[in-house]
C-alpha cells in the first residue's frame, strides 16, 4: 500500500465571494458644499453626480461650486481664523484634532466602505490603509499642536492664515488628513477642494467636524472639478496652497501664483525605480515590486513603476512576478479577497489603455496577468513591460496605474543612472542583503524617500515630499509643519 | 562508515537570503483572505483530508493507538460526507497495531524515527531505526535531521545523513523534520530545508511538536518558498508538513491559502500537503457542525481520541 510517487491532481481551491457590507450606514442623496460649519447649497445652483467606478452607477449628487462660493468659503475661513482659531489655545486645538481623529476611528467601517465605493480601492486597502492613517495622522499632529515651540527651538512660532488645499483622488480621506491635520495643529484655517471623482469621504469629513465641535468656519470643504479649483488658486485672500496632484497642474499653479506672497507647496508625480539586486532576498523583493506598483491599481504618486533588476536574477525576477501576479484578484473593490479594484474613472481608465497601446507601438512586450474582470466598471488586468528603453514615454511618463516598465542592469553606477534619469524625484526602491549597498543606493538617488527592502511603507512621522518636477515642501513629521508657521 | 565514502552529488549549500519583515509582512497579507460559505467548507474538509493524526507520547498504549485509528476512519458520527485523514503517526513501536487497524483503509502509516525528537544518537542506531520502522511496515519515516551538526556548520555531514536515512526507508517515504524551534533564523530555515530536499526528502517538515515555536506561519511560507525554488530548478514536487500548535480550522484554512498562493493547486492533495496535528480536526469538525446546523456545538459532543 506504498503510495504512489506521481502526485494525484490537487484541489482546484478558490475562493468564494466575500463583499463587506454597505448597508450599515445611509449616503445622502445630495451634498452641499461646507461653509461656516454647515452645509450650504452651491451660489450656481449646479451639481454634479459622483459615480461608483466598479458599478457606474450614481452614488450621490454634489454641489458645483462656482467663483462666489469660494470666496465666500475663503472669507469664512479668515472670519474663523482672525475671531476663533488664532486666539484658541494651542491645547484647545489638540484637544479638537484628538476628538477628529477618535471619530474617525468609530466611523472607521463606514468611511472605508464609503472610500472604496466612490474611488475603487480595495477594501483591504481602505480598511487597513488609508483609515487607520487618516486618524494617525490626526492623532499625531494633536500631539503637536502644543508642542510647536519644541519643534522649532528658538523661535516664535506663528500660524500662517487661512490654507487653500487641492487633493487627488487616489487616496481621498487620507489626502484630506495629511493637509487639515497639519494645518490646523499650527492653528491656520482651511478651505479645501476634493478631487471631482473622490469627494464623499471629504464631506463625510465635514460631518465628522461638526460632530468633534470644530468652531464654524475653522474648516471649510468646496467641491467642484478644475475651474474650482482654479478659482481657489487665484483667490487673493489665500496665505498659501497646497497641491496634490498632476505635475501639469502643479506647474500651472506654480505661475499663477507667481507675483504674489502666497505660499506654495506641491506634491506632483513621480517614476519611482525599485532596484533589485542579484542578493536580494527574491521572493520578498517580488513581493515589494507587486506592492510597489499594484497597490491603490497602481495610482500611487510614489508607485515604483520602474523595476531596474541586476541582469543575473533578471529571468528568476520575471517568472516569479508572473507566478505572483496570476493570484491577484481583480474585481469588486467591496470583496474582502480583492487585491485590484476599479480604476477610479472612465478617464484615467482610457488614459491607462492609451499607454499600453503606446508601449507596445514603441516595440515593449506587454504581458497580462489572464484574471477574469468585470463586465461593468472600470477594470485593467495588471500589467507589465519588457525589453523597454530608458527612452520609451512608458519609461518617462507617469502612467498611474497598474502598469510596470521591466529593465535590467549591470553595474549600481548603471542602476543609478537609469533611477535618476526621469524629470522626477519622489520615490524609490533598493532591494539587498548588503546594508553598505543600501546606503551607496540610497545616496545616489535624487528622490525624497527611499524604501530598502519594503516598498510603500509610511507613518505621520516621517516627512513625504519630492525632489525636481515631483515638487517640493514636505507632509508629515516635523519637516511637514514648516510649511504651515511663520518663524520669527 | 565513514562519512567521506558516502559523499555523491555535490550539493549547493549557497545561501538564498530570507527577509525577515518582508516574509511578515506577506504572511499578514495572506492571513488577510477571507474564506466563506462554499470555499470554507470544501477547505475544512481539504484540511481533513491532509491531517496526519498523530500520538507521540511515553505513554501512548496499544489501545490509545487502536482509538485513534478509528477516529482516523471515522473522524464524526453521522457524518458520511467528511474524508480520512491521510496518516497516523506514531512512535516505532506502534506502527504494527496501526497497521492491523487500519488494514483495508488508504489510510498511511506514518513512524517516527532516527532518534525522535532529539536526534542524539549514532548513525548507526538512527539507522537502525528506520529499518526497524520500516519493518514493522510504516508507509512513511519521520526523520528529524541532526540540529548540532546543522548549527556547527556541517552540512554536508547533515545531508549524509538524510541521504543514508532515505536508503534505508526502501519504498517508505520520507519526511525531515527541521525542528525550525531550534534553527534561530529564517535564513537558517531555508538552508536546512535547501539541503534536505537536495539530500532525497520527500516531504519536508517543520517540527516534532516537542519544541516551540513549531510551525509558525512564517516558517512555514520560507519553507514553501523553498520548494517552489526546487521545483522551478529541478521539476521535482516535494512535500509539505507543518506540525505542532495547528490546533484551530483558522489555522488550517490559512495554511491551504499559503500552499495555494505560493506552490498552486497542484500542492492541494494530501500526497503532497500535510498538517501534523492531534486536536485540529475536533475544531474543524466544530466548524464543520456550525456550518451545517447554524450552531457551536459543546466539545463533548467530540470524540477526544
Amino acid at each position: 500500500m506504498t503510495k504512489t510517487k506521481i502526485p494525484t491532481k490537487g484541489l482546484d481551491w478558490g475562493y468564494a465571494p466575500a463583499p463587506e457590507s454597505a448597508d450599515h450606514f445611509q449616503l445622502k442623496k445630495e451634498y452641499g458644499l461646507f461653509v461656516g460649519g454647515k452645509s450650504v447649497p452651491a451660489s450656481t445652483g449646479k451639481r454634479f453626480a459622483t459615480i461608483n467606478p466598479a458599478t457606474e452607477k450614481i452614488l450621490a449628487q454634489v454641489a458645483d461650486a462656482g467663483e462666489k462660493d469660494v470666496d465666500q468659503a475663503v472669507r469664512t475661513a479668515r472670519t474663523a481664523y482672525e475671531k476663533v482659531w488664532r486666539k484658541t489655545s494651542a491645547r484647545e486645538r489638540g484637544k479638537y484634532l484628538y476628538r477628529i481623529a477618535r471619530i474617525i476611528q468609530e466611523r472607521a467601517r463606514e468611511l472605508a466602505v464609503v472610500e472604496s465605493m466612490d474611488g475603487g480601492k480595495p477594501i483591504r486597502e481602505s480598511r487597513d490603509v488609508d483609515i487607520p492613517l487618516a486618524a494617525a495622522h490626526f492623532f499625531y499632529h494633536a500631539g503637536w499642536a502644543d508642542k510647536l515651540p519644541y519643534a522649532f527651538p528658538g523661535k516664535t512660532v506663528r500660524p500662517i492664515g487661512v490654507a487653500g488645499q487641492i487633493i487627488p483622488w487616489n487616496f481621498p480621506l487620507l489626502m484630506v488628513a495629511w493637509k487639515v491635520a497639519p494645518a490646523l495643529a499650527c492653528g491656520n484655517t482651511v478651505v479645501l477642494k476634493p478631487a471631482e471623482t473622490t469627494p464623499l469621504t471629504a464631506l463625510l469629513f465635514a460631518e465628522i467636524c461638526q460632530e468633534a465641535g470644530l468652531p464654524d468656519g475653522v474648516f471649510n470643504c468646496i467641491t467642484g472639478a478644475g475651474a474650482t479649483g482654479a478659482a481657489l488658486v487665484n483667490h487673493a485672500g489665500l496665505d498659501k496652497i497646497a497641491f496634490t496632484g498632476s505635475t501639469e497642474v502643479g506647474k500651472a499653479i506654480q505661475k499663477s501664483l507667481a507675483g504674489r506672497s502666497t505660499k506654495l507647496t506641491l506634491e506632483l508625480g513621480g517614476k519611482a525605480a525599485n532596484i533589485i539586486f542579484e542578493d536580494a532576498a527574491i521572493d520578498q523583493a517580488v513581493e515589494g515590486i507587486i506592492n510597489g506598483i499594484f497597490f491603490n491599481q497602481g495610482h500611487v504618486c510614489c508607485a515604483g513603476s520602474r523595476l531596474l533588476v541586476q541582469e543575473s536574477v533578471e529571468k528568476e525576477v520575471v517568472a516569479k512576478l508572473k507566478a505572483r501576479m496570476e493570484h491577484l484578484i481583480v474585481g469588486d473593490p467591496l470583496d474582502k479577497n480583492t487585491d485590484i479594484g476599479a480604476i477610479n474613472s472612465k478617464a484615467q481608465c482610457d488614459r491607462i489603455q492609451t499607454y499600453l497601446k503606446v508601449g507596445q507601438e514603441e516595440g515593449a512586450e506587454l504581458f497580462q496577468t489572464k484574471c477574469s474582470i468585470p463586465d461593468q466598471g472600470y477594470f485593467i488586468r495588471p500589467s507589465f513591460f519588457t525589453k523597454v528603453a530608458q527612452s520609451h514615454r512608458i519609461v518617462q511618463e507617469e502612467i498611474f496605474g497598474p502598469v510596470l516598465a521591466i529593465q535590467s542592469f549591470r553595474t549600481l553606477n548603471e542602476a543609478l543612472e537609469k533611477a535618476n534619469n526621469t524629470p522626477y524625484g519622489l520615490s524609490g526602491g533598493v532591494w539587498t542583503d548588503k546594508g553598505a549597498k543600501i546606503f551607496k543606493v540610497t545616496r545616489g538617488i535624487k528622490a525624497g524617500v527611499i524604501w530598502a527592502n519594503t516598498f510603500n511603507q509610511f507613518d505621520p512621522a516621517s516627512p513625504f515630499g519630492g525632489y525636481k518636477e515631483s515638487g517640493y515642501g514636505r507632509e508629515g513629521g516635523r519637516h511637514g509643519l514648516r510649511p504651515y508657521v511663520e518663524l520669527s | 562508515m565513514s562519512h567521506s565514502a558516502i559523499l555523491s552529488v555535490p550539493l549547493d549549500f549557497r545561501s538564498h537570503p530570507v527577509d525577515e519583515v518582508g516574509i511578515r509582512e506577506r504572511v499578514a497579507r495572506l492571513a488577510s483572505r477571507s474564506i466563506k460559505k462554499s470555499s470554507k467548507i470544501e477547505g475544512l474538509k481539504l484540511a481533513l483530508s491532509m491531517v496526519d493524526l498523530t500520538t507521540l507520547e511515553g505513554a501512548d498504549t496499544p489501545g490509545k493507538v487502536r482509538q485513534l485509528c478509528t477516529k482516523a476512519i471515522h473522524l464524526h458520527s453521522g457524518r458520511a460526507d467528511l474524508p480520512m485523514v491521510a496518516a497516523v503517526c506514531v512512535y516505532p513501536t506502534m506502527v504494527r497495531i496501526a497497521r492491523e487497524a487500519l488494514k483495508d483503509t488508504p489510510i498511511q502509516v506514518a513512524a517516527v524515527a532516527t532518534a525522535f525528537p532529539s536526534g542524539m544518537n549514532p548513525l548507526e542506531v538512527k539507522l537502525e531505526d528506520t529499518r526497524f520502522a520500516v519493518g514493522e511496515g510504516a508507509h512513511e519515516i519521520d526523520m528529524v535531521i541532526s540540529r548540532g551538526d546543522f548549527l556547527r556548520g556541517e552540512y554536508q555531514r547533515v545531508a549524509d545523513e538524510i541521504r543514508l536515512v532515505k536508503e534505508a526507508c526502501g519504498k517508505a517515504h520520507l519526511k525531515v523534520i527541521l525542528e525550525t524551534g531550534e534553527l534561530g533564523t529564517l535564513d537558517r530555515v531555508r538552508l536546512a530545508s535547501d539541503i534536505a530536499m537536495q539530500a532525497g526528502a520527500d516531504f519536508i517538515k517543520t517540527s516534532t511538536g516537542k519544541i516551540q515555536p513549531a510551525a509558525t506561519p512564517e516558517v512555514v511560507l520560507v519553507m514553501l518558498q523553498a520548494i517552489d525554488d526546487f521545483y522551478r530548478k529541478t521539476g521535482k514536487r516535494i512535500g509539505m508538513k507543518p506540525a505542532g500548535g495547528i490546533a484551530n480550522a483558522k489555522a488550517a484554512l490559512n495554511l491551504l491559502i499559503m500552499v495555494r498562493e505560493i506552490l498552486g493547486s497542484d500542492w492541494l492533495t494530501p500526497d503532497l500537503f500535510r498538517i501534523g496535528a492531534s486536536k485540529l480536526p475536533n475544531d474543524i469538525l466544530m466548524q464543520l457542525e456550525k456550518e451545517r446546523t447554524g450552531a457551536y456545538q459543546g466539545l463533548d459532543y467530540f470524540s477526544n481520541d
